[in-house]
């Protein structure tokens, strides 16, 4: 018995992207009255000038579906055209149930595939990955991924190694079949060894060993970045836009160094949006790419290389053409 | 293998391009923290550098212990390949 098995076009593209952000803007000045910590010390430290919390009934579900359905707008697509649903985050309120299924059918994709995938920070990356393969494998027709964290729920809130890091927000792209390739190949990998340097201290509060994490993150990142460049054939000065996985403006600005090292342009637009977002996980890069259409900086067609690297630890890059 | 001057000479290039401090400043018995103002983020980023430069490994256990411009002069000496 031979099964028959489907077969989809052969190039995927990012169709649309969209985001959203909780309206709470909580600045660094803010923070200095529940902790010891003061504004100058933040921006020197991480690069971040003020960030999003959400409030308590707004829940990680909630950012997704609103993100989601932006980017499905700017795709120019209804909710009927999609199936399947794909959610990278790691901070649902429980392990049961996942946020994908209830995303999805809030949303209006009925009986999507839907599952949430965790890579932490490079949750995104992953999941495009993963979404590009799915259509490319005829899995899939068009697929929704949404990076979305609420990671406030789980960093202690006067905790100043962590709490002037990280936000809460949402940020997606609908991948579909094209005639010219428009997403690269995924050049992913993990770090098992490091484990401990990102965790969760008591169960309970995100932790992480600043030095070792910033060691690996500012050294190890640019080759994954530059493999991605390599798998999808393209130089490093074709990059028009590189976005890293917005963890802190040191570590974005040490990746950015080393590419230029290595022949990327001094013109080519680095990702700041931390300055304005904090550090929001699997929802950073697409946050940042929205961002950065709106403002103008990405522009349809540009080259963006895009990595991400977090908990896990996990990292995945690859190169997108800009929608 | 480099001499304790010229590690300090090459020490000092490196604290200079990651933290902006003049090479004349870094000296033996300086603190990194308390004098030259040098966060632990980019002690990392001196370390790396440092081991390029020397060959040499800094774990950030080791890393944690050098105190001083002299602390890592010495390690670096007692160390380098």
């Amino acid at each position: 018995m031979t099964l028959r098995l489907k077969q989809g076009p052969a190039a995927t593209r990012v169709l649309g992207i969209g985001s959203t952000q909780p309206e709470r803007v909580v600045t660094n000045d803010d923070l200095s009255t529940i902790m010891d910590t003061n504004d100058q010390w933040i921006r020197d430290r991480v690069g971040i000038i003020e960030r999003r919390f959400a409030e308590k009934d707004e829940l990680l579900v909630d950012m997704a579906v609103t993100a989601g359905r932006n980017a499905l707008a700017d795709a120019g697509i209804t909710p009927s055209e999609v199936d399947t649903v794909i959610v990278p985050n790691c901070t649902m309120p429980a392990p049961i149930p996942n946020a994908a299924a209830q995303v999805a059918d809030r949303i209006g994709v009925v009986g999507a595939g839907a599952f949430d995938l965790n890579a932490a920070c490079a949750g995104f990356c992953y999941g495009l990955g993963v979404a590009s393969d799915l259509v490319r494998a005829g899995s899939s027709g068009k697929v929704l991924v949404i990076g979305a964290e609420k990671l406030t729920d789980w960093v202690e809130p006067t905790d100043r190694a962590n709490a002037i890091i990280f936000a809460d927000g949402a940020g997606a792209a609908v991948v579909g079949g094209a005639d010219e390739p428009g997403i690269g190949p995924v050049a992913w990998g993990s770090a098992g060894d490091l484990v401990d340097t990102i965790y969760m201290r008591d169960h309970r509060y995100l932790s992480q060993e600043g030095q070792s994490v910033f060691r690996w993150a500012t050294t190890r990142i640019a080759p994954i970045a530059l493999r991605a460049l390599e798998l999808a054939g393209v130089e490093p000065s074709d990059v028009d836009v590189l976005i890293p996985h917005q963890a802190n403006l040191r570590i974005v600005d040490a990746i950015a160094k080393k590419l230029r090292a290595r022949g990327a342009r001094e013109d080519m637009v680095v990702a700041d949006d931390i300055k304005y977002s904090g550090n929001t996980s699997s929802a950073s890069i697409p946050l940042a790419l929205d961002h950065m259409r709106k403002a103008g900086t990405a522009k349809s067609g540009d080259v963006v290389l895009m990595v991400g690297f977090g908990a896990g630890l996990s990292y995945a890059g690859q190169v997108i053409i800009c929608p | 293998m480099a001499d304790k001057e010229e590690i300090l000479a090459g020490l000092a290039e490196i604290v200079e391009e990651v933290a902006g401090v003049a090479q004349d400043d870094v000296s033996s018995e300086k603190s990194f923290v308390d004098d030259l103002d040098i966060d632990s983020l980019s002690m990392v980023e001196i370390a790396v550098q440092a081991e390029d430069k020397f060959g040499v490994k800094i774990p950030d256990d080791e890393l944690a212990n050098l105190k001083t411009v002299g602390d890592a002069v010495d390690y670096v000496a007692a160390n380098a390949a």
